[in-house]
């Protein structure tokens, strides 16, 4: 049984999961990747879904109209990303760099009305240019099934970093 | 004898070559990869020009304090109880701890954590001693107070540091980029401010290589390709049409003590005046009222070269003001010929609407830091050009001639480099 803490006043039909099934699903998306399957990990979110990473060291309810974020994706902009990525003339990641996605840790937050809150530490490597860069930090993730598939709603990237250095770019998705 | 005299001057430096006759500008790579050299700009540029410190609104309240590394030392921004602005070495007088060793805060003193010596946030010793082990009046000649930076000035809200106690002052070493400082300065009745999340990394590269490109309307095109790509989408119209009729009008200036800008018009948005058809009639209806408070009060003319001019300044040696999708203040600090530490801000009015100050920062992300569309592919070319340097022996020389004989270089030439690289010559190159 797992154990959830439920916002009062929430109003939530989000059945909440086993926390093996989210596991499944983010070890999926890792998976997709390291192997640079962009357009596949981009179907994994939903439609008016949000991609976030804000500056290292902001607090976990920073707010991208307030404050001066990394990434601050809108659907729209997501979209771009991935086409750009694809892209050879994204220049900071052609020729591709390789990267390993870890992910540990993962905990169910909650179930709010667009979906499940699901937390996870993640270690995420970048090798470029013969050098190996370390991301570290937790995903945060509002899940949602859709035609018996998990989808993501959001996902928020808090790196726990003092900035970026020696990293330089969060050029890939963390 | 006859002595040939010439029409125009050539400029033969070892690093910096201007031949006016043959149209070349040419810089040695050797300039860009050589700690000899960089030990050099320590000495006779960074220890002699006003560095970017912090600005004004960073520090909101008496006592407020900051930390930061300018140049490779460590300093305190501060008000004190006063509310005077301050900047301290970070360095315990007594055994050269850090007496501050958070980002920021609120303090009216600092302690230094090695042995409990204690100052006030005025910079004055305030540690009680016990009796025999001092001279009575230890301390009060001033010799125990944290040391102060030699010379701290702003100007529109923009601090900035000598090293040098003999230094001009800041008004006078800005020279025409004063005016440039205005025109970001006056876009708002109630100031200008940073907004908080400040963007810090870093690049593997020489800092010259980052002043170069953060006034560099050349390489937008190529680099950049992704970038116009989503913005075409985004505007609903092609970027890259604006772009070519962009090159006609723009211009490069210079501002004298190796500061340059470049003026033009680009495609994109712009928060404080030019709307683009995706923010929509509210959008519209917000930057109408934005023009028409800027005509107001600052008169038709200098309206239209706030709200419709995207401008990239660079102010010799190491920052960045750039007006342009957004408005990025941009400092670096060359922690080695080939390391430098970026510290970026975005700056907005203050009281800006949430809305508007959410397109604001959509605006900078989409292009600006190191996860925008184009920041991080910059980095790569700095990096790349770096590395390329390493063959400097055979391959030496950087060119930088674009557009070197035209009565009025643009934004695509390459006028704004050869002020910074003129200064830098000057500065650098023995007599």
């Amino acid at each position: 049984m797992t154990e959830v803490m439920m916002k009062p006043g929430a109003v939530t039909t989000e059945p909440v999961l086993n926390r093996s099934e989210y596991e499944d699903f983010l070890y999926h998306e890792a998976a997709l990747l390291d192997a640079w399957r962009l357009d596949e990990w981009l179907e994994l979110f939903v439609e008016g879904a949000t991609y976030e990473v804000p500056t290292a060291g902001a607090p976990d309810d920073a707010d991208s109209s307030e404050s001066l974020f990394y990434i601050a994706d809108d659907y729209f902009r997501l979209r771009h990303r991935i086409k750009r990525l694809n892209s050879k003339q994204a220049h900071s990641e052609w020729p591709r760099s390789k990267t390993l996605h870890t992910v540990t840790n993962v905990r169910i937050l909650g179930a709010e009305a667009d979906g499940v809150r699901v937390t996870s530490n993640f270690v995420t490597y970048r090798t470029k240019n013969d050098v190996t860069h370390t991301f570290v930090g937790r995903h945060y993730y509002v899940l949602r099934k859709t035609d018996d598939k998990l989808c993501i709603v959001s996902k928020r990237s808090m790196l726990d970093m003092d900035n970026l250095r020696p990293q330089g770019r969060v050029s890939i998705i963390v | 004898m006859a002595t040939l005299l010439k029409a125009v001057p050539e400029k033969t430096g070892r690093w910096v070559v201007e031949d006016r006759n043959k149209g070349v500008f040419k810089v040695a790579r050797e300039a860009f990869v050589s700690d000899a050299i960089f030990e050099k700009e320590r000495e006779r540029i960074f220890d002699k020009c006003w560095l970017y410190l912090g600005h004004a609104t960073e520090l909101k309240e008496a006592n407020d304090y900051l930390t930061r590394n300018v140049a490779g030392r460590e300093l305190i921004f501060n008000r004190d109880r006063k509310g005077s602005y301050n900047a301290f070495f970070n360095v315990c007088p007594h055994r050269g701890a850090m007496v501050a060793r958070e980002k920021c805060g609120s303090a009216l003193g600092f302690k230094c954590f090695y042995h409990g010596w204690a100052f006030n946030n005025n910079g004055k010793f305030a540690t009680r001693m016990g009796e025999g082990f001092y001279p009575e009046d230890f301390g009060k000649d001033g010799s125990v107070d944290l040391v102060r930076v030699p010379r701290l000035e702003e100007y529109r809200g923009f601090y900035f540091i000598n090293f040098d106690e003999g230094a001009v002052s800041l008004e006078e070493y800005l020279a025409d980029s004063r005016e440039i400082i205005d025109l970001v300065a006056d876009q708002s009745p109630n100031g200008m401010e940073i907004i908080g999340g400040g963007q810090q990394y870093s690049i593997n590269a020489n800092w010259k290589l980052l002043l170069e490109n953060s006034f560099d309307g050349y390489h937008a095109e190529d680099t950049h390709a992704t970038y116009f790509e989503y913005l075409s989408d985004y505007i609903g119209g092609a970027a890259n049409d604006d772009l070519s009729a962009a090159k006609v009008e723009s211009r490069a200036i210079d501002l004298k003590n190796g500061h340059a800008v470049i003026e033009g018009k680009a495609p994109w948005g712009r928060p404080i005046a030019r709307t683009i058809p995706s923010w929509g009639e509210d959008g519209a209806a917000d930057i109408r009222a934005a023009r028409a408070e800027l005509e107001a009060r600052l008169g038709v003319e200098k309206a239209h070269r706030i709200a419709d001019g995207d401008r990239n300044m660079g102010i010799f040696p190491s920052l960045v003001i750039n007006d342009i999708m957004a408005i990025t203040i941009r400092t670096f600090h060359p922690v080695s010929s080939g390391l430098i530490h970026v510290n970026a801000w975005a700056m907005g009015p203050v009281g800006e609407p949430r809305i508007q100050r959410k397109r604001r920062l959509d605006n900078f992300l989409e292009f600006l830091g190191p996860g925008g569309f184009a920041t991080p592919d910059d980095v790569e070319a700095l990096e790349s050009a770096h590395r390329g340097y390493g063959n400097a022996k055979f391959a030496p020389w950087n060119d930088i001639s674009r557009g070197l004989l035209k009565d009025q270089p643009t934004n695509f030439d390459e006028e704004q480099m050869r002020c910074f690289w003129r200064e830098w010559a000057r500065r650098m190159e023995d007599q």
